[in-house]
């Protein structure tokens, strides 16, 4: 396995740093983009690349705060953009589309691609595949991606409904039953409209679990939980992913 | 959940950075969200940055609601028991743009 930070081609053909894990050897295999959670392009979401590599797959996390924050430690980052209004969703589908494309090129590149995000990245796996072409999208406890935020709620960011009628890849959603947001009936609200439009998802909640049951260095980590995550994602993604 | 709510004030004062020296800040970011460091799902977050200084010119802190609540009734309480004519009238907080 190899681990590299590198330079990609985002939104509106600005350069900004990625981190690529690739396993070794020449054959051809899928590749997976790892959207960062709003804390950052921190050391957990490599390691999530670093997992990816193991199992086969070329791995990319764009660095979705470059151009606010270049080379600063991710959560300094995190608060920059944070204090300037946050990631437009237009350029993070742009970002995501240059990493895409930066894991086609590769010459171990089997072709196909798939995106992961994790909290608020979830909300944006979804949202790149309302957008551009994936062969597979995950999403992890994403909020918002249905529901109405609550009155009062200073929420700068919208739902997805109006777009899940364009999702243009199987979608794979794991959540928690404790978690508030994405709470059981919003999670039920996306089942209910990615079935109205004859959508192919799989969707698995976990009893006591809450948000953000993959996060390894976080209370709300949960052993049972992520362990069957992990699983049912690698089924899914050698289905979708595969040679 | 990320809550993405972000409540921006201005301020004037100092703060001392990780690497011992001390900044003039003059942002403060407050949010209610998943932290960096703390053992909590959620945490009232607070940065005072000096924006001039780069990402790293900041002072993060990151405490439970309930520390949180403490920590502004204590400094309501420090204020109002400083002589009268020293401090100052609050201005109210804005919220977003953004998350």
């Amino acid at each position: 396995m190899t681990a590299n930070t590198i330079k990609i081609t985002g939104h509106d053909g600005a350069e900004i740093e990625a981190y690529l894990a690739t396993p070794g050897g020449e054959d051809r295999r899928g590749g997976v983009v790892v959207i960062h959670h709003m804390p950052g392009y921190d050391r957990a979401t490599k390691e999530i690349a670093r997992r990816f590599a193991e199992l086969g797959y070329n791995a990319i996390v764009p660095n979705l705060y470059w151009r606010e924050a270049p080379g600063a430690a991710s959560d300094d980052a995190a608060a920059t953009v944070r204090a300037r209004g946050g990631v437009p969703d237009a350029r993070l589908i742009g970002d995501v589309d240059g990493a895409r494309t930066y894991l086609r090129g590769l010459a171990t590149s089997n072709g196909k691609v798939g995106v992961i995000g994790y909290c608020s990245g979830g909300r944006q796996s979804v949202l790149v595949a309302c957008n551009i072409d994936l062969e597979a999208a995950i999403d992890c406890y994403g909020a918002f991606v249905t529901g109405t935020p609550p009155e009062g709620f200073p929420l700068q960011v919208t739902n997805l409904v109006s777009q899940l009628p364009n999702l243009r890849a199987p979608l794979l959603g794991l959540f928690g039953l404790e978690d508030k947001f994405p709470g059981p009936e919003q999670v039920a609200e996306l089942e209910q409209i990615l079935t109205d439009n004859n959508k192919q998802f799989e969707f698995h909640s976990y009893e006591g679990a809450g948000h953000a049951f993959f996060s390894v260095d976080r209370p709300s980590y949960n052993v049972a939980a992520a362990n069957d995550g992990w699983e049912r994602i690698e089924a899914f993604y050698a289905e979708h992913l595969g040679a | 959940m990320c809550t993405y709510a972000t409540v921006h004030e201005h301020v004037e004062g100092s703060a001392k950075g990780s690497n011992g020296t001390w900044l003039r800040v003059s942002e403060a970011t407050v949010y209610f969200d998943h932290p960096v460091h703390a053992m909590a799902d959620h945490t009232l977050n607070i940065d005072l940055a000096d924006p001039g200084g780069g990402p790293a010119a900041r002072i993060a802190i990151e405490l439970t609601a309930d520390s949180a609540c403490r920590l502004a009734c204590a400094i309501q309480a420090a204020l109002a028991a400083a002589p009268a004519g020293l401090t100052a009238a609050p201005a109210g907080p804005t919220v977003g743009p953004g998350y």
